[in-house]
């Protein structure tokens, strides 16, 4: 199998990752090798935050330079802009449909772009959006909105859903295991 | 059994595999989790120090005293600690000594790209280059007995990306050392003119033997594959050129101080040209260069000198026409780092800023600062130099020039502990009229929140003597010292104008915990009465995240609002209310009067 890169990417605090502790356990146990690389620091006082995950037979670099990654999911609208050169020309972008404002737009000296879609399709048509926010709600704990995403990016890659399951299992307090396999679901089955 | 792990937990794997009894440190990004990590083994007695020279000092007793001890740090701390980096190089080890030096190409977190590959050269140490976690432990385990047999400091050289990558590692077992008997060996120690000419000899023998032993190391690798091209790269590098070059002929360098030449001159012969493939400078091919004349090398002809490499940075270095177009993406707001909601040190920098003080900063989270809307710092240089930035500039003005300007050195209490005392020492001893305001949040905050000496933890969180900053700054001989909460901007004010009004070195220490210790407590946000809202942002001007302007008013995001209630303080109409009266909020839950005026009234 060919080498594969996925970004995670986002705003710290939203468990960026934690999401990209999943996946590459998840692949880990679907037997592949595996490496996985982000930045630490200055994430946690609200700055971007970039995870990437990357698997095949043999994985020599733990990152990706531009125009290489295969697939990118977004857990903010901005971030998936910004993330975006690293994705390969029409490959996969899955954002989750939220706004974060940075410092800057918050303190209205920037304005928060209004055209991330049209922006996003100059680079890929390969796009699909979804609310995570709404689905979390929907299901009553915001917490699992990370989850949700992790089943949207799990339905794009050739992954057991058992693998997924007992990582997740693994992963969240027992208490939240079914809420949580319920959110995965819901990304899983595109609905 | 098989792991995921970082190059950081490989790293403190790797020393409790190799028998280590004793590990220090003092944090730095990437460096940190090495001994985070260490911590957790139970048969490894570990400590953070208050700098890196006191970490690698603690480390050469414990190995005098026979252990194998281990000290880590981020590139610029191998800086503080490098005087006792070239003593312990002539002096050489008992227990094993093994020095790790986490470096930050493309400057992640760091001040600069300075390639510690130079430490090794200059103070004539050993060096490891590991480019993955398997590494990372395996040449860890290695350097603690290498470093008894050819008695010297070894050096391990990760890089932000071998540190915080994380790749499967194959575990094994702990080999456990005895700690040796101690012994004197003044001759050997006691590093005097007349020792350390007969220990320079030594020197230069043991890195005779070292380059026989590079040349033998087995992950100084030979790949043959085409002999057109062959490729020398160590760390990371090496990862990158491997996945883009897959076609090429390989020299893998693991061990790269001293170079192995014999089996680099065999590479050389068995290629048509050779490039060097390596991160910042050009040591290798400097090095390689000057030993092998005639041959076809290039390196930084190539291989961009700044920032970090990536795999397509190698790719379209080594083949220009491979270079793809690049989509325009439009600009993109930027999304730079901020104080917490409810961080303690928001508020000093609001003041500073409003009394239009000059400030010498220096290095933690309150570095953000000086950024806006806050834009209260001028300078910033390295750990611990904000004091005596400030001393440097008080002078000039003051005793210089005549003038009175209103000069302010802002510290952290952990930069306090490792570099801020000496500095203090020095303003009172010269004189200086500077202010200095500590920030004492209770935490080494920046890094991750360790504990410090004035936390009253030890590394596993256990209690120890705490160590008051006001009995030092009392102790060094300032008299005008105050203790004042940063959530009483009033006060704070006050005491920081008629400070930097006075002609005496005045320190003022805030205390307060940083906002992140409390991570699991639920807060009652306050929120923004839209009709009593005039829009006049000095709300804004905070730069706390929480808050955001649209539509002409403040708005509060109540997830991410601590209800610290600056804002609320700041605000001119009263427009800013708490959710709920009576609920959770930060200012109450950590009672400035019950935790330092009421306490200290107890101690007297
Ligand atoms: C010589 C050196 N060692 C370590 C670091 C990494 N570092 C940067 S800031 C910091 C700690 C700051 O703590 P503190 O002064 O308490 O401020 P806070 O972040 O808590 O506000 C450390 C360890 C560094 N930049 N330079
Ligand atoms: S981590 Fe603590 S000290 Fe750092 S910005 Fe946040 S609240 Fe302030
Ligand atoms: S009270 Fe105001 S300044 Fe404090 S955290 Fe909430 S919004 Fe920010």
């Amino acid at each position: 199998m060919e080498l594969q890169s996925i970004i995670i990417c986002g705003v710290g605090g939203q468990g960026i990752l934690l999401a990209s502790d999943v996946l590459s356990d998840v692949l880990i146990d679907a037997g592949f090798d595996v490496k996985k690389s982000e930045v630490h620091g200055m994430s946690q006082r609200g700055g971007d935050v970039v995870s990437t995950v990357r698997y095949g037979e043999k994985v020599y670099s733990p990152i990706v330079g531009e125009d290489e990654a295969d697939m990118i999911l977004a857990f903010e609208r901005l971030e998936a802009l910004r993330t975006l050169k690293y994705l390969k020309k029409d490959g996969k972008l899955m954002i989750n449909d939220f706004k974060w404002d940075p410092l800057p737009v918050a303190t209205g000296t920037l304005e928060y772009p209004e055209d991330v879609f049209e922006r996003v399709k100059r680079k890929t048509n390969n796009i699909q959006i979804v609310d995570a926010v709404k689905v979390a709600e929907e299901l009553g704990n915001i917490r699992v909105a990370n989850v949700y995403l992790l089943g949207v990016l799990a339905k794009e890659m050739a992954v057991k859903r058992d693998i997924w399951e007992s990582v997740i299992k693994r992963r969240v307090p027992e208490k939240a295991v079914e809420v949580n396999l319920k959110a995965f679901d819901k990304g899983y089955s595109g609905n | 059994m098989k792991k995921l792990l970082s190059g950081n937990e490989a790293i403190a794997r790797g020393a409790w595999e190799g028998g280590a009894h004793f590990g220090a440190a003092y944090p730095g990004t990437p460096s940190t989790e090495i001994l985070e990590n260490l911590s957790k083994y139970e048969e490894v007695l570990t400590e953070w120090s208050t700098n890196e020279k006191v970490a690698l000092e603690v480390a050469i007793g414990a190995s005098f005293g026979g252990a194998r001890a281990l000290v880590a740090q981020k590139h610029v701390g191998l800086n503080v600690a490098a005087d006792p980096l070239f003593s312990v190089s002539y002096i050489g080890v008992t227990g094993g000594l093994v020095i790790v030096t986490a470096d930050d190409p493309g400057m992640h977190s760091s001040q600069n790209e300075q390639d510690n590959r130079h430490y090794a050269r200059a103070a004539k140490l050993a060096m490891f280059e590991p480019s993955d976690s398997q590494e990372a432990k395996e040449f860890t385990r290695m350097a603690f007995a290498l470093s008894e047999e050819y008695d010297i400091p070894v050096l391990i050289r990760m890089t932000t990306r071998t540190c915080h990558s994380k790749s499967i590692v194959e575990l094994g077992e702990r080999k456990e050392v005895e700690i040796k008997e101690y012994q004197k060996d003044f001759q050997k120690r006691v590093i005097l003119p007349s020792h350390a000419r007969k220990l320079h000899v030594e020197v230069e023998e043991r890195l005779k033997k070292l380059k026989d032993f590079s040349n033998n190391f087995e992950y100084n690798k030979i790949e043959w594959n085409s002999k057109d091209v062959g490729i020398i790269a160590s760390g990371v590098a090496y990862q990158y050129a491997k996945e883009v070059m897959p076609e090429a002929s390989f020299l893998k360098i693991s061990f790269s101080y001293p170079l192995p030449d014999k089996k680099i001159e065999e590479f050389l012969k068995g290629v048509k040209k050779v490039i060097i493939v390596e991160e910042n400078d050009p040591i290798m091919e400097t090095e390689i260069k000057a030993m092998f004349p005639g041959y076809e090398i290039h390196g930084k002809d190539m291989i961009p000198m700044i920032n970090e490499l990536n795999p397509s940075i190698v790719r379209e270095s080594i083949n220009p026409e491979e270079k793809k177009e690049k989509v325009d993406l439009g600009d993109i707001p930027p999304r730079p780092p901020a104080l917490c909601p409810g961080c303690p040190h928001t508020g000093v920098f609001y003041i500073l800023n409003q009394l239009k003080a000059i400030v010498a900063g220096d290095i933690g989270c309150y570095t953000l600062g000086a950024l806006p809307p806050l834009n209260a710092m001028d300078s910033c240089v390295d750990m611990g130099a904000s004091v005596s930035n400030a001393h440097g500039l008080d002078t000039v003005f003051r005793k210089l020039k005549g003038e009175k300007k209103r000069v302010v050195g802002v510290i952290g209490d952990s930069t306090f502990f490792h570099s801020g005392i000496t500095s203090l020492i020095d303003l009172v001893y010269n004189k200086g009229a500077a202010t200095i305001i500590i920030l004492d949040n209770r935490i080494t905050a920046m890094t991750g929140h360790q504990e410090n000496p004035g936390s009253g933890k030890n590394i596993k969180g256990e209690p120890t003597k705490e160590i008051k900053i006001e009995d030092i700054v009392r102790a060094v001989g300032v008299e005008d010292v105050h203790v004042v909460d940063p959530f009483d901007l009033k006060n704070l004010k006050k005491v920081i104008n008629d400070a930097i009004h006075t002609d005496e070195p005045s320190v003022i220490i805030t205390k307060r915990p940083c906002a992140l210790l409390f991570r699991k407590v639920k807060w009652s946000p306050l929120k923004v009465i839209p009709d009593k809202c005039v829009g006049c942002k000095i709300c804004v001007r905070l730069g706390c995240p929480a808050i955001s302007f649209r539509d002409n008013k403040a708005v509060i995001e109540p997830t991410l609002c601590t209800s610290c209630g600056l804002c609320a303080d700041v605000c001119p109409t009263d427009a800013i209310v708490p959710v709920d009266e009576s609920g959770t909020n930060i200012r109450d839950y950590w009672d400035y009067d019950e935790h330092v005026n009421n306490r200290d009234k107890e101690v007297k």
